[in-house]
């Protein structure tokens, strides 16, 4: 355990910190958001994987195939671990996206009267928060299976607006999909409630933790959840793999959403019957290199702590809030108390459009998101064409913020506004 | 500094003071552009009579770069016949994809001209060319009409 949380020293095992950007300045990486930069561990251990063994895994019966296979599932283990889950509960995925495809599918899938199935006047639940990646796959499940898709509005400072639960999550509904964090504005969903209210029908809950998971600690089994949905890319982790994790009685049930090698017990010409959990959702010969690749990124993680790293970003959070409040002509969208927020700042500025903030920005080496980040109809809620966002991570300190304060300044005297 | 090769003061007026930026209510076609990358939105009349370009009119939200270069194409497009006016996207849509290397004929661009430095930047070539490509669609709508 490191005993000091210390930035500085964080980013000396981040190569890309060496990097010289525009004008000659370092790199003041604020869009983790979108996806975070990698450890020295991380690379190192998808090389290692590469150069000592690479083999397809569950296939083959040499030493490489039976140390490929033990690295791949070691790494499934590191990842139980992390969420407190039955290592068989993890699901490897190519990403966060096709882990939320693959439950909306496999429900598709599912024969007439399964517990999975959906039907005409069914209900699917998510909110207005959601990314296009927890709401287009629901969107078509609902225009294939005839259901509803109704949603959580959210109030004006971003927070879901919980007030019509009864009416919202009903006896007609089946699943309710939210997000863990916005990505735009960094409102942390307090889900207990809804997780109560959605049981208390029936139905399951699909928790999208790509915004949760790499900053502060998930425990599936404490938040009682059904599914859950994270991307490895988010998590100091290689691009490439995501994690699907459900419980493993309903995994077991579920029709997979992809077919083919691997994912079998048995084959015919004409048909074929299912491995269980995790293997039925893993069809053919998965990222193996990039799953090792997180759990080295998990490993870093944990070195650092969970609560140390949730402590750090809040600390952050509340600096540049602060240092926010001073500035004229620039808002913050989302909430303004950092109580149930994460560390993400989005913000526009009277008379520049975030595309053009995003690009000063970038001048003196400060790498933001700027548009619509995945949330169309968030923006369009919220009557804003787009936002700028800054994100936080373990490598972000003050001087970051403060950089990011005095380039916004500069952005004002460029535009002349 | 490199970003005044991108924001040049003839941009920068564009798009505080943009060009046609009201749409007409007579119109031989009128197309809808997004970039769905960024969310930039615009909504583009054109009116053809007799294979010239009688008027151009739009409106839209986007980053100063779409704006100003839909203002200039707007306004260079007007008194063209049909060919001129898509040999001139054309040209412009050359310079865009010409990676820094090339400053553009100011003979046939005119403020166009202003992008140049767009090319440099990968991200926003498609910002400059939004208002272009709807002209185009626009265009060429009314020219088979």
């Amino acid at each position: 355990m490191k005993s000091m949380f210390s930035p500085a020293e964080i980013r000396k095992d981040f190569p890309i910190f060496a990097k010289t950007m525009r004008g000659g300045n370092r790199l003041v990486y604020l869009d983790s958001g979108a996806t975070s930069q990698k450890p020295r561990s991380v690379l190192d251990a998808e090389r290692n994987f590469y150069e000592l063994h690479n083999a397809a895994v569950h296939r083959g019966a040499h030493l490489l195939a039976e140390e490929a296979s033990s690295e791949y599932e070691g790494a499934r283990a590191v990842l139980a671990s992390f969420l407190n889950a039955q290592v068989d509960e993890v699901v490897f995925t190519k990403s966060a996206t096709e882990s939320l495809n693959a439950i909306a599918y496999s429900f598709g899938n599912s024969s007439p009267g399964s517990k999975f199935a959906l039907k005409a006047g069914d209900r699917i639940v998510v909110s207005e928060l959601e990314h296009h990646a927890n709401l287009i796959p629901w969107q078509q499940l609902a225009k294939r299976t005839g259901a509803e898709l109704v949603w959580f509005p959210i109030d004006s400072e971003g927070r879901l607006d919980l007030s019509k639960i009864d009416e919202l999550i009903n006896s007609r509904t089946k699943v309710v999909a939210i997000t863990h964090q916005s990505n735009v504005l960094g409102t942390i969903v307090p889900i207990e409630k809804l997780v109560e209210a959605t049981h208390a029908v029936g139905a399951v809950f699909v928790l999208d933790a790509c915004q949760s998971a790499p900053h502060f600690k998930i425990d599936v089994k404490k938040l009682g959840i059904d599914y859950l949905a994270f991307s490895g890319h988010k998590a100091l982790g290689p691009t490439g793999v995501g994690i699907l994790w459900g419980r493993l009685e309903l995994l077991n049930e579920m029709e997979p959403f992809l077919t083919g090698g691997s994912m079998i017990e048995t084959v015919t010409m004409t048909d074929a019957t299912w491995a269980s959990a995790p293997k039925r959702f893993e069809a053919g010969v998965p990222n193996m290199a990039q799953a090792v690749g997180l759990a080295a990124a998990i490993r870093y993680l944990e070195e650092l702590g969970m609560e140390n790293i949730a402590k750090h970003e809040r600390e952050l959070t509340s600096y540049a809030l602060e240092k926010f409040k001073d500035l004229a002509g620039v808002k913050v969208i989302g909430p303004n108390s950092n109580v149930d927020r994460g560390s993400v700042i989005s913000f526009t500025m009277d008379g520049i459009h975030p595309h053009d903030v995003g690009q000063v920005l970038d001048q003196y080496g400060i790498a933001v998101r700027t548009g619509h980040h995945c949330a169309w109809p968030l923006m369009k809620k919220l009557g804003l064409v787009g936002t700028t966002r800054a994100s936080f991570y373990i490598y972000n300190d003050e001087s970051d913020v403060d950089s990011l304060i005095s380039a916004i300044g500069e952005a004002k005297k460029y535009f002349k506004v | 500094m490199e970003l005044d090769s991108l924001y040049q003061e003839v941009i920068l007026d564009h798009y505080k003071h943009p060009l046609h930026k009201k749409l007409k209510s007579e119109y031989t076609a009128q197309v809808h552009h997004v970039n769905p990358s960024c969310g930039d939105e615009i909504t583009l009349n054109v009116s053809m009579k007799d294979g010239v370009v009688e008027s151009v009119s739009w409106d839209g939200v986007g980053c100063s770069i779409s704006q100003a270069s839909t203002s200039i194409a707007a306004d260079l497009m007007i008194g063209k016949t049909l060919e001129k006016a898509l040999a001139t996207v054309d040209a412009f849509s050359q310079l865009m994809s010409s990676k820094g290397n090339e400053t553009g004929d100011e003979n046939v661009l005119e403020d166009g001209v202003a992008l140049a430095g767009v090319s440099k930047f990968p991200a926003r070539i498609k910002c400059a060319l939004l208002g272009w490509m709807a002209f185009k669609d626009a265009a060429l709508q009314s020219g088979f009409n």
